[in-house]
């Protein structure tokens, strides 16, 4: 299969700082990219930018093909793009199945039925089917990432971007979320995964890509970019 | 030796729903203590509660010598306990230096101001005039760390205080924690990396289901009976 997102030198600065530098990235339909990289480095913002959170200032961004740098996020969700947020945003106010329906409804456009029988399916793929009637505000934290991680997937995405959701999970609990991510890639979804927890993204990872300064620091297969001497330097923090 | 902070026979509620069953807790003056469980052991509620974001009945929480139960959270920080929220909550109308300067509010005297905050986490230093918000999650989890100890509390709760954190950092966070202790500092650590926190803990509480299922010093629990600690007898 074919590339699925092509970054080419992509560049976003905040005021004088370049948080994004340059940067280009191809990511195969069916693959898993971890994105690991020092706090700052750019992680967040390359997501926002594919999702068109943020506007790129220069480069191209490709989504099966097609230039979507200038399409407002709610097109390129429509189109396959869905994502995670750091901190779960769920209306805190509506139920969990209401919060999945939202994502269902108005990020996959599908209609009524087929969005209560779509989430209903993930309800119980994901572990919250006994909490569909609970408002999100009520969730613990592992329900709570488990509901952003549904709503989603609700969209449909055929590329599913995740930023940190093994974080302040248990190892027990760190497992379950690795066995639900790769019944998820099982299924032909695309992913790009931003993890610090890294015993859970390589366990999953086709390949690695390390970043820092917003530019490419280090890539390739798991094993060897967690022995690259500079990533460890930078950003794993063990004396080679 | 008296305890500097103790809770006995505490309970939580969310409304109809009892969250902490009968918590007995003691921290010392100068020991580092962890708190460890499952997501949904109660270890965030006994944090809130403890801190004043929940209601507790006085004698429930007793802090140097003083019932605190119930206290407005304000009040508390003014005795001398800071916490590293779950979630970060910078102001992000306010700079990164304002958001430190915040923790100073209660202007309690202490060896903590924010060029030594700069010096524990020399990334904020050049960001220090951005809106809080501006910052990568990471950062913004140094800001709240800063935050806490701007306020010189005798005792920090630190919930989840590497999540966002590069490997790099947490581990440069761990190693400067002894030095803060030397100065005085007595801190609560919940961490879901059980191995850390034996490292870097005297003792263990572990909760599950609201309830302490297991405590001890941190070098002499196995790992056997802290995972039946964490998931009960039958799925351990």
């Amino acid at each position: 299969m074919g590339a699925i997102l092509e970054l080419a030198g992509v560049r976003k600065s905040f005021g004088a700082l370049r948080v994004v530098d340059d940067l280009s990235l191809t990511v195969a339909g069916g693959e898993l990219v971890g994105i690991i990289g020092p706090n700052g480095a750019g992680k967040t913002t390359l997501f926002n930018l594919v999702t068109g959170d943020l506007r790129a200032d220069a480069g191209s961004i490709r989504f099966l093909g097609a230039e979507i740098r200038a399409a407002p996020p709610h097109e390129r969700c429509r189109r396959g793009i869905g994502r995670s947020y750091q901190i779960p945003q769920p209306f805190g106010d509506m139920t969990v199945f209401e919060n999945l329906l939202v994502a269902a409804t108005f990020g996959a456009s599908m209609s009524e039925g087929d969005a209560n029988a779509a989430c209903a399916e993930l309800l119980d793929r994901t572990g919250l089917a006994r909490h569909a009637n609970a408002l999100a505000g009520r969730l613990t934290l592992l329900e709570r990432k488990r509901l952003e991680l549904a709503r989603a997937l609700a969209t449909r995405p055929k590329l599913l971007l995740l930023d940190e959701i093994a974080g302040g999970l248990t190892e027990h609990e760190a497992r379950e979320l690795v066995a639900l991510i790769r019944a998820i890639k099982a299924t032909g979804t695309t992913m790009v995964w931003i993890e610090h927890v890294m015993h859970a993204l390589v366990a999953v990872a086709d390949r690695i890509v390390a970043i820092n300064f917003g530019a490419k620091l280090a890539e390739g297969p798991p094993e060897a970019v967690m022995v690259d001497p500079e990533v460890r330097r930078v950003y794993l923090g063990i004396e080679v | 030796m008296s305890a500097l902070l103790a809770t006995h026979g505490l309970a939580a509620f969310y409304g109809d729903f009892q969250a902490l069953f009968g918590i007995d807790f003691a921290i010392h003056a100068g020991e580092a203590v962890g708190i460890i469980g499952a997501n949904g052991a109660g270890k965030s509620t006994f944090l809130k509660t403890v801190t004043g974001l929940l209601p507790a009945a006085p004698e429930r929480i007793v802090f140097d010598g003083r019932p605190i139960g119930g206290l407005p959270a304000a009040a508390i920080v003014r005795r001398g306990i800071a916490m590293v929220p779950e979630g970060r909550r910078l102001f992000p109308s306010l700079s990164v230096e304002e958001n430190l300067l915040i923790g100073g509010y209660a202007k309690r005297a202490g060896p903590w101001t924010p060029a030594r905050v700069y010096e524990l986490f020399p990334a904020l230093r050049e960001l220090r005039a951005l809106p809080g918000n501006a910052l990568s999650g990471g950062q913004q989890q140094m800001v709240a760390i800063g935050r806490a100890l701007l306020a010189n509390p005798r005792l920090l709760i630190c919930d989840e205080i590497s999540l966002g954190l590069s490997p790099l950092v947490v581990q440069g966070l761990y190693q400067t924690l002894p030095a803060m202790m030397r100065e005085g500092l007595t801190v609560i650590i919940v961490e879901q990396d059980v191995g850390l926190a034996q490292r870097t803990t005297s003792r263990l509480y572990c909760f599950q289901e609201g309830r302490v299922s297991l405590q001890g010093a941190s070098s002499e629990l196995t790992r056997t009976a802290i995972s039946a600690a964490y998931f009960g007898s039958t799925a351990a």
